[in-house]
């Protein structure tokens, strides 16, 4: 029997959350005043939720390892914000979103918590606006959209290729409204090393300065995580250099349940590797698929001449190329949600047909989008529509208004004209759909401390939907957290401040004392980018776009030697005492190192293909995901000492609005 | 590729600092400069030395984190890039490179080639907000049509990364390009007429407390920017000052 209490309030599906706010706690303005919140991370989800509980009335103390709140991760997002505004008029619906997103994430999710987010979706654009958030418009001087695949209607807004960014500094102005009136202290170039329990609660984190690398005890009544992602397992990511596990992980050896760790989501378009040194992996916007057609030649021997050199793309003939997605998709064509097409991707380059010279990279082609854009202008100036060069010039100039950063951006990675030249592209980790587990109130398992955006687990499934990071990210911060949090805190009026001179923080500060001091005195000989580059190869290769039982398996035993192995022989130069980067990575890896075993088990346990998991054992004849009615739960795994002896536990996923069918993009 | 790099080494605040040679071989065109010197870094590691300390995130151009000052130019040789998007086709085989830290009274040097910005942040707090709670009970997002030109000019000075190269570049160390893109950004919108008075009045105060220098249009700002954000921000913040500056 689960022990997993989701806390779904009753009622017919669309009244669940605002019955819910009718019926939980409140705290008078007045005791706000008395209670203090935690909040870790400052991108979207983090930095939305400490401004709005400062401006609630709570003291709110902020925590980010950048040096300043506006440069999380989710600043690089790139291509938009869904919302079920309708102002497309094309049939968008909260009801859609809340379908779209359920049947994207594979069946994985939750009925509630997606309705939740499709309902305060429309919040988030008007707040934005209002914040001075610079969208996109038309020339009438209203929001433009834009569509994203998985989905049928034009529901995303977006600000050209960053709209992450827009957001973000949004929500970082608003955090600077509540810091300059003191509501917010704010602790940048900290990173959390250990949250404090108390009394069963989470009372507090232990944090290090990074600069001084001073270790900090910092209470509060309730701690809410808004940390991001674990993508960084496999080494080479869309996330920053400095995305990690570390304060979810500790979290999880603290009692928080780990759900789903193995939904990974591997963005279709990415930048592929050019070699050993690459350090990172850039993503390019899903709203190219909107513009760009992907294709592969379809006979080997244009595939060899365009490896050595001896055929240009462009020169390729119509009926020579195989636009597979459009092939095997129809109805969404090149617009198939992203597990889709990354699968897609990997199955014509395992056949032979990759692209460049590692054979795993395939086109991205936008010279059909140039002449249908430059033909519409023509049409639109009065111009010559059959005068191909300035048709193609008219076309370049939509595209580049359209993708312009982007476009810019690959020319300088790859050194191509993406405008003259296909792209190339591969799949690339780029998001995490699992994380810590969490109620309908956003709380783990530990009393008081909540996990928010991509840090929990709650609201994608398997598969996450293009723009929807974002909007999961603000919604839980601006709009669902303030009222939740409110009613566990209700408890806590009398309370009073929460002393750190307790044995609990003695204890976690002399825990976070002696894995720094193990770390930094050991006497090895490899640096912490070796192992991270080994683990980095395991996760692709095992735990990547296919797996199988035993990939899995051995992945399970390689990272446990390995994790060993990085005990024994890591070499953390410096000290303590300074501001010292191997040090920071060396605790970050360790955490890897443990929750990419945890991941592995995870995905040897499920027995189907759902979204982002793809087990090789469980497909249809036509190699599509084939998931499996028993296997209808969310995963959540409890620590218990070692990853291999995490308990497993399950939460059953009942789907009583959307009939649960195969899911076809045909 | 084989480079002699000459860093600037700064073990503290406090300390003097100096610049160090470091020669680095076996460096492919297509790394990224930061990839170079992780490169460096392996190697320092790898003899017990401690590595070169630097600013960097993302490494795709939009964090702002990274702050070098290649050969004398803030992001180096490219124009409209940071320098983790600089790749190492853009140098010579052989050639010396020189990397400072960013040089301003109000950058301090935490270490090596890392700086404080912190002072940038307080600006913003100072009044780059515009004071809406967040009910979500704000009027509808298309309730106020914006025009075109405008939304896209605002967009335009909003892309700002807050790095500070135009801090970097200037002779004064002025952050005037900086504070206007903010100003810029509201005074373009709607949403942002109701406190333009004091915002302006309050980032300049701030900016000034800061110990940033004056601007004297020289222009450096503009053309070493790597999101290329325009002087015209400068031009509209200085209106908006005088306008704010006769009304307070």
């Amino acid at each position: 029997m689960s022990i997993l209490d989701s806390k779904i309030p009753e009622g017919p599906l669309a009244d669940k959350w605002t019955k819910h706010k009718n019926d939980i706690n409140l705290v008078n303005p007045a005791n706000k005043r008395l209670i203090d919140v935690i909040v870790v991370g400052t991108g979207l989800a983090g930095g939305s939720a400490a401004a709005t509980l400062a401006e609630l009335g709570y003291n709110v103390k902020a925590f980010c390892f950048q040096d300043s709140p506006r440069r999380a991760h989710s600043i690089a997002a790139q291509g938009g914000i869904n919302a079920a505004k309708n102002y497309q008029g094309d049939g968008d619906s909260t009801y859609r979103l809340f379908y779209d997103t359920v049947k994207g994430g594979d069946y994985r999710s939750r009925e509630a918590n997606v309705h939740r987010l499709a309902e305060v979706s429309t919040n988030i654009i008007d707040q934005c606006v209002a914040q001075g958030v610079p969208f996109a418009r038309e020339y009438g001087g209203l929001l433009d959209n834009r569509s994203f695949g998985g989905v049928l209607v034009s529901r995303t807004f977006y600000a050209k290729g960053q709209t992450g960014q827009q957001l973000l500094l949004g929500a970082y102005a608003a955090m600077n409204r509540q810091i300059g009136r003191g509501k917010i202290k704010m602790y940048t170039r900290h990173e959390m090393l250990d949250v404090v329990k108390v009394d069963g609660k989470a009372r507090g984190i232990i944090a290090r300065n990074l600069i001084t690398g001073e270790i900090e005890r910092h209470s509060a009544h309730a701690v809410v995580l808004g940390t991001g992602g674990y993508g960084n397992a496999f080494y080479l990511s869309t996330y920053a250099m400095g995305s990690n596990v570390t304060a979810a992980w500790k979290a999880h050896k603290r009692g928080a349940f780990f759900a789903n760790p193995c939904y990974t989501q591997i963005h279709p378009t990415c930048i592929p590797v050019s070699g050993d040194h690459q350090s990172k992996l850039t993503l390019m916007s899903e709203s190219l698929r909107n513009d760009g057609r992907i294709w592969v030649p379809k006979h080997k021997k244009d595939v060899e001449a365009i490896r050595n050199g001896s055929l240009k793309p462009t020169d390729l003939a119509e009926e020579d190329r195989d636009y597979y997605l459009e092939r095997r998709y129809p109805a969404f064509g090149n617009l198939v949600p992203r597990d889709v097409a990354s699968r897609a991707a990997k199955e014509r380059c395992d056949a032979g047909y990759g692209v460049n010279q590692t054979g795993e990279a395939v086109y991205l082609d936008f010279a059909a989008a140039i002449e249908r854009y430059g033909k519409e202008q023509a049409y639109v100036k009065g111009l010559n529509v059959d005068d191909k060069k300035l048709v193609t010039d008219l076309g370049k100039k939509v595209v580049e208004n359209k993708y312009g950063n982007l476009f810019q951006m690959y020319e300088k990675i790859v050194d191509q004209n993406p405008y003259e030249t296909p792209m190339m592209i591969y799949p690339a980790v780029h998001y995490t759909m699992g994380g810590l587990w969490v109620d309908y109130n956003l709380m783990t398992t530990v009393p008081g401390l909540y996990a928010i955006g991509e840090a929990n687990f709650s609201d994608h499934g398997a598969n996450r939907l293009g723009a929807s990071a974002l909007m999961q990210g603000l919604a839980d911060g601006y709009f669902v957290l303030p009222y939740t949090i409110g009613d566990y805190l209700a408890h806590d009026i009398r309370t009073g401040e929460i002393p750190t001179d307790s044995k609990e923080f003695d204890e976690a500060e002399q825990k976070v004392r002696a894995d720094i001091d193990k770390l930094i005195n050991n006497e090895g000989s490899k640096s912490v980018d070796y192992f991270h580059k080994r683990l980095g190869k395991i996760m692709w290769n095992k735990c990547g776009m296919a797996r199988n039982e035993k990939d899995l398996k051995e992945a399970i035993s390689e990272i446990a030697a390995l994790r060993d192995e990085f005990y024994k022989d890591v070499f953390v130069p410096g000290t303590q005492d300074e501001y010292n980067e191997e040090l920071a990575k060396a605790g970050r890896v360790a955490d890897f190192l443990e929750l990419g075993e945890l991941f592995a088990k995870d995905a040897l346990e499920r027995e189907e293909s759902a979204g982002g998991h793809f087990r090789e054992e469980y497909q249809t004849e036509s190699g599509e995901a084939l998931r499996r009615p028993e296997f209808q739960y969310v995963s959540a795994w409890e620590y218990k000492g070692k990853p291999s002896e995490a308990v497993h536990h399950k939460e059953a996923l009942e789907y009583e609005n959307i009939e649960v069918k195969e899911r076809s993009y045909k | 590729m084989n480079l002699t790099l000459k860093i600037w080494r700064q073990k503290s605040a406090n300390d003097k600092g100096k610049i160090v040679d470091y020669p680095v071989s076996g460096i492919s065109p297509d790394m990224s400069f930061l990839e170079m010197l992780d490169v460096l870094n392996q190697e320092l590691i790898e003899k017990g030395e401690s590595p070169v300390v630097f600013d960097h995130d993302c490494r795709e151009g939009i964090c702002g984190s990274c702050s070098l000052y290649i050969n004398g130019r803030a992001h180096g040789p490219q124009t409209k890039i940071t320098a983790c998007q600089l790749h190492m086709r853009s140098f010579e085989d052989g050639e010396t490179i020189y990397i400072e830290p960013w040089r301003a009274e109000a950058f301090p040097v935490i270490k090596d080639l890392m700086v404080d910005r912190t002072s940038f942040d307080r600006i913003q707090q100072a009044g780059g907000f515009i004071s809406v709670n967040t009910s979500g009970n704000t009027q509808d997002a298309n309730a106020i049509p914006i025009e075109k030109e405008n939304a896209d000019k605002a967009f335009d000075a909003a892309t700002c990364i807050g790095c500070g190269a135009c801090v970097a570049s200037c002779k004064n160390s002025s952050a005037m390009l900086f504070v206007s893109a903010k100003v810029s950004q509201f005074a373009l919108l709607p949403q942002g007429q109701v406190e333009a008075t004091d915002r302006v009045l309050n980032m300049v105060k701030q900016m000034d407390e800061e110990g940033f220098g004056n601007c004297t249009n020289t222009g450096a700002c503009e053309v070493e920017c790597p999101k290329g954000i325009s002087l015209e921000n400068i031009a509209r913040m200085n209106r908006e000052y005088l306008t704010a500056s006769l009304k307070g």
